[in-house]
């Protein structure tokens, strides 16, 4: 009789979720704040997203310890890039830097699911979606980690993007403005972000306009100050911006 | 690839307070399901700054502790006025555990490290031996995460009196005692301000099995033992 085993996993999921959207000349990037392992919640004040560069933004869920370490390893070379070029890293430049990295440990990955958000060179709102081993693709709007399989199919609806097949190519920007974007973000959230690992329960499902479901939310998260948040990074022309949203306390 | 830990200590807490950080241990040091060793310090100063309290493998725990007088060693040698404060520890800390789950040769530890450097309280935990990490105003390791962190929730608050956060501790630490099979009752409480660190002498809690449902455990559900 072989002796019972503590296996152990070099990974965990700390689970989370991830949100992108494009637009003419703004980025929102949006990420909850929870950080938990199997059934427990191990805090509920945790960022999820870091500023590689001036005007690009990354979040990114999974397994902590890997993604702070792909943070790391990012801000490291964007500071020898700093120092060489005597410039910040674009977006997209530092969208190609995070590929490279993710894919330079192919053979024992990053257990990261990113999304880049920011502005190109010519000051639209870009995003990037990535796997865990780097490939990756410019899109118009993206969200990644647990919850991803319901907000994804949201956004598709809601932003109603036109298809990647089409030829000439169509830009998959959405032509809502700023303010619609952050709303549609914290729709998104509100509805999608009671996850379980193996389960995933939409809490509340609302149809209505964006306006009277961001009303109510606000209403029924009114008395929580300990409960998980949704931080929002808005990226435009004036600089970085960041706001919280307070999310239910179960 | 390491398969399993032999000594093992069980959970810390760890919570802010007004003056600094309070952190609760027990001192025992289980090999598997014996009771092993009853006199084990699961937390100890580190430097001027921090505490660092550990559960998991006993003699990783010890390892730990040689990395980290090393680099206090060297942080002393610059002789420059300054020194590692809690914050730097920590990611030092993070940065070694990491480290060794990447070579596939962890430290079988979960960490709370606390400390006060220039007014600045700092309360961090290494949650796992694969490195995953996080700050809080409250933090515990082990079965802690189960049945401390609940009530901490509930009734930590702000600028806790020194009285105020033992009580609360003792709380934690009761229900663990009741419930977690590998804690004993002979704990420490350590404190850290910005003058020191303070770890108290051994000392027990008060107990109480008199529960009507002890007595007569099998009163609801006849045939069971």
């Amino acid at each position: 009789m072989t002796k019972q085993q503590a296996n152990w996993s070099p990974y965990d999921n700390n689970g989370g979720s991830c949100v992108a959207i494009a637009g003419a000349d703004y980025c929102v990037i949006a990420a909850d704040t929870r950080m938990s392992t199997g059934y427990s919640i191990l805090t509920r004040d945790y960022s999820k997203i870091c500023q590689l560069a001036d005007k690009c933004v990354m979040a990114s869920s999974g397994f902590q310890a890997d993604v702070k370490a792909l943070q790391k390893v990012l801000a490291s070379r964007h500071l020898i890039y700093q120092h060489q070029h005597n410039k910040q890293m674009s977006c997209p430049a530092m969208g190609q830097l995070l590929s490279n990295t993710l894919y330079y440990k192919r053979f024992f990955p990053y257990y990261s699911f990113n999304v880049l958000g920011g502005l190109d060179n010519e000051g639209k709102g870009c995003v990037f979606t990535y796997d865990a081993v780097g490939s990756y693709e410019r899109v118009g709007y993206s969200s990644q980690g647990s919850g991803s399989t319901l907000i994804m199919p949201f956004l598709d609806n809601q932003l109603k993007s036109p298809s990647p097949l089409l030829l000439p190519a169509v830009d998959a920007v959405t032509p809502l403005s700023e303010s619609e974007a952050v709303d549609l973000v914290k729709t998104v959230f509100a509805s999608c972000h009671r996850e379980r690992h193996i389960h995933f329960v939409v809490v509340m499902l609302w149809s209505g306009t964006v306006d009277f479901v961001n009303d109510t939310c606000k209403e029924l998260t009114k008395e929580n100050s300990h409960g998980d948040k949704v931080e929002i990074v808005i990226v435009n022309a004036d600089g970085i911006h960041r706001e919280f949203m307070d999310l239910r306390k179960d | 690839m390491y398969r399993y830990p032999y000594v093992t200590g069980t959970s810390v807490i760890g919570i802010k307070y007004k003056d600094g950080i309070l952190m609760a241990a027990d001192m025992g040091g289980s090999y598997g399901s014996t009771l092993r060793y009853k006199s084990v310090e699961r937390m100890k100063p580190i430097g001027k700054h921090s505490l660092l309290g550990a559960s998991g493998e006993i003699s990783d725990f010890q390892e730990l502790l040689r990395y980290l007088d090393e680099l206090i060693l060297y942080d002393n040698m610059w002789d420059d006025g300054n020194s590692l404060g809690p914050k730097e520890v920590h990611s030092y800390l993070t940065r070694v555990m990491y480290n060794r789950r990447n070579k596939f040769n962890p430290l079988w530890n979960s960490l709370v490290l606390g400390g006060v450097k220039k007014g600045q309280k700092f309360l961090g935990t290494v949650v796992s031996m694969i490195g995953v990490h996080f700050e809080d105003n409250h933090v515990a390791t082990g079965f802690g995460n189960h049945l401390a962190r609940p009530i901490l929730r509930d009734e930590w608050h702000e600028n806790l009196s020194f009285e105020d956060g033992v009580k609360l501790l003792e709380k934690c630490m009761l229900v663990l005692l009741y419930r977690d099979r590998s804690a004993i009752n002979k704990l420490q409480i350590a404190k850290i301000t910005e003058e020191g660190v303070t770890i108290s002498p051994p000392y027990s809690l008060k107990t109480f099995w008199g529960f009507s449902a002890f007595k007569n455990p099998t009163v609801g559900a006849e045939g069971s033992w």
